[in-house]
């Protein structure tokens, strides 16, 4: 166990690569009540989170969830979110656990509405239980009183779920895999996890702690915050240039300086498919002709792949796939090459 | 956990056994336990000339990163590069899964510089 934004978490129960490979040939269940929960309520809930995050929320139906980049004045990122619209004028805000005292505080003190649109933090009264892998439908369908089929992808429901009345059954994930985040009122938690483990047995389903969470969101080249995204990069050095929305209607708090930015910012978000079997770890520098010309943010052993992978940022002129550059393993060279693709695409 | 009685223990969780003057070292079956699946081993150059207490050998897992240290002077005669690709054989068994060998200096300072299967279970178990 290891402490992680105030919780106790499990890096593993039985192993990251036994977890991992589960997740991706059965299913894997992930504890990740940790995460926050912020409630956007009133009339002009809509235009507040238009003008606050950087993707099109006019655009969501009730029902729908939308992945959103929250970003300060500079273009940097203050956080990623994913943003459950409940009703016309009613919103869910799902933030990373580190930083939901920080989103909670950004989001009631830019308010552009304050009085009218109301954020309230329920971090404290949900737990989120993720079953995620080629099972996950099918172990969620013993439990929901709803037809999980209709759902499609970053579409949710309300429902019953083991039991349990008042949650939120999204078709969201973190590991690349088809599955579920369901979203319990904390008290009756416990139970919940008993009855997906118990549901899944038949199905394979194993326990999976933060490592292979990382692991799996690594091969699948998911951004982590604190690691490819911070304060100080923006959404599109990222590479999630996708739910940057610079054009919308007003624009967004933080897009005039991205756009700004566009011209002078010198490096990116690029994929390393590293030869050998050195591991690349956030920090580490990246060379190319011996200089230095970036670092690295995230980097593992790629399990389904049985490769070393990275995300790294890297000098604008080398950021194009098949640049050959050597990261500096603790003194020794371990060789990558920019690859174009996410190293794991479910089929 | 397993620690055979007739192998060293060191405090950093290497195992060794001393054959004539050469040193046989790997990581105890507390070390792989803690580090999880192995995915990558930085052996040291054969020939090259290691202080007591320096880092020899790097054993690298999913979750981290750990040093490897030779308990005692001496010269590296071989490294396991059987192990390369293999690096899970740390996992399942330890003892069998040598890393280097080491021709030391003074065959009298091993004993010193090592505990027996007892005293390392006492201190791990500390």
């Amino acid at each position: 166990m290891v402490p992680f934004a105030g919780f106790e978490m499990p890096v593993q129960y039985t192993g990251v690569i036994p977890e991992h490979l589960a997740c991706r040939k059965s299913a894997g269940l992930f504890d990740v009540s940790h995460m926050g929960e912020v409630r956007v309520r009133g009339a002009k809930a809509e235009q507040a989170l238009m003008w606050l995050v950087s993707n099109d929320v006019a655009s969501t139906v009730p029902g729908q969830a939308q992945y959103n980049a929250l970003c300060n004045d500079k273009g940097g990122v203050v956080d990623d979110l994913v943003i459950y619209r409940i009703a016309q004028d009613e919103f869910l805000i799902c933030v990373n656990a580190s930083n939901r005292a920080k989103d909670f505080a950004w989001l009631v003190e830019h308010n552009p509405f304050p009085g009218e649109v109301v954020f309230t933090d329920e971090g404290d009264d949900w737990a989120q239980l993720a079953i995620q892998g080629p099972n996950a439908v099918a172990i969620c369908q013993k439990l929901a009183n709803v037809d999980l089929a209709p759902i499609g992808t970053y579409r949710f429901t309300h429902g019953t779920f083991a039991g349990v009345a008042g949650c939120i059954i999204a078709r969201t994930g973190y590991t690349g895999e088809d599955g579920f985040e369901v979203f319990i009122p904390v008290a009756a938690a416990g139970p919940v996890w008993d009855a997906i483990l118990a549901a899944g047995a038949d199905f394979g389903i194993v326990p999976v702690g933060l490592g292979a969470r990382d692991t799996l969101r690594l091969e699948s080249c998911y951004c982590l915050y604190g690691h490819e995204l911070n304060d100080d990069t923006t959404p599109l050095q990222a590479g999630i240039g996708w739910i940057t929305k610079l054009k919308k209607q007003g624009g967004f708090l933080g897009s005039a300086a991205i756009e700004a930015r566009k011209a002078t910012d010198d490096k990116k978000l690029v994929k390393l498919l590293i030869d050998g079997t050195r591991i690349a770890r956030d920090g580490m520098p990246v060379l190319f002709e011996g200089q230095p010309v970036g670092h690295v943010t995230s980097g593992t052993r790629g399990p389904t792949l049985e490769k070393s992978i990275a995300l790294a940022y890297l000098r604008n002129d080398l950021a194009k796939p098949g640049t050959r550059v050597v990261v500096d393993v603790r003194g020794k060279e371990a060789p990558a090459e920019v690859v174009a693709n996410p190293f794991y695409k479910r089929s | 956990m397993n620690f055979p009685a007739d192998l060293r223990y060191t405090a950093h969780d290497e195992w060794c056994r001393l054959e004539g003057d050469v040193l046989v070292l790997g990581i105890s079956d507390f070390a792989q336990d803690a580090l999880g699946e192995l995915v990558h081993i930085e052996f040291p150059d054969v020939g090259k000339v290691f202080a007591a207490g320096d880092e020899a050998a790097e054993v690298e897992s999913v979750k981290a990163v750990a040093p490897v240290y030779s308990p005692v002077a001496g010269t590296v005669v071989a490294v396991n590069s059987a192990l390369d690709g293999n690096e899970g054989d740390i996992n399942s068994k330890p003892y069998a899964s040598w890393l280097f060998k080491i021709k030391v200096a003074d065959v009298s300072s091993v004993a010193a510089a090592t505990l027996d299967a007892a005293a390392y279970q006492a201190k791990i178990a500390r």
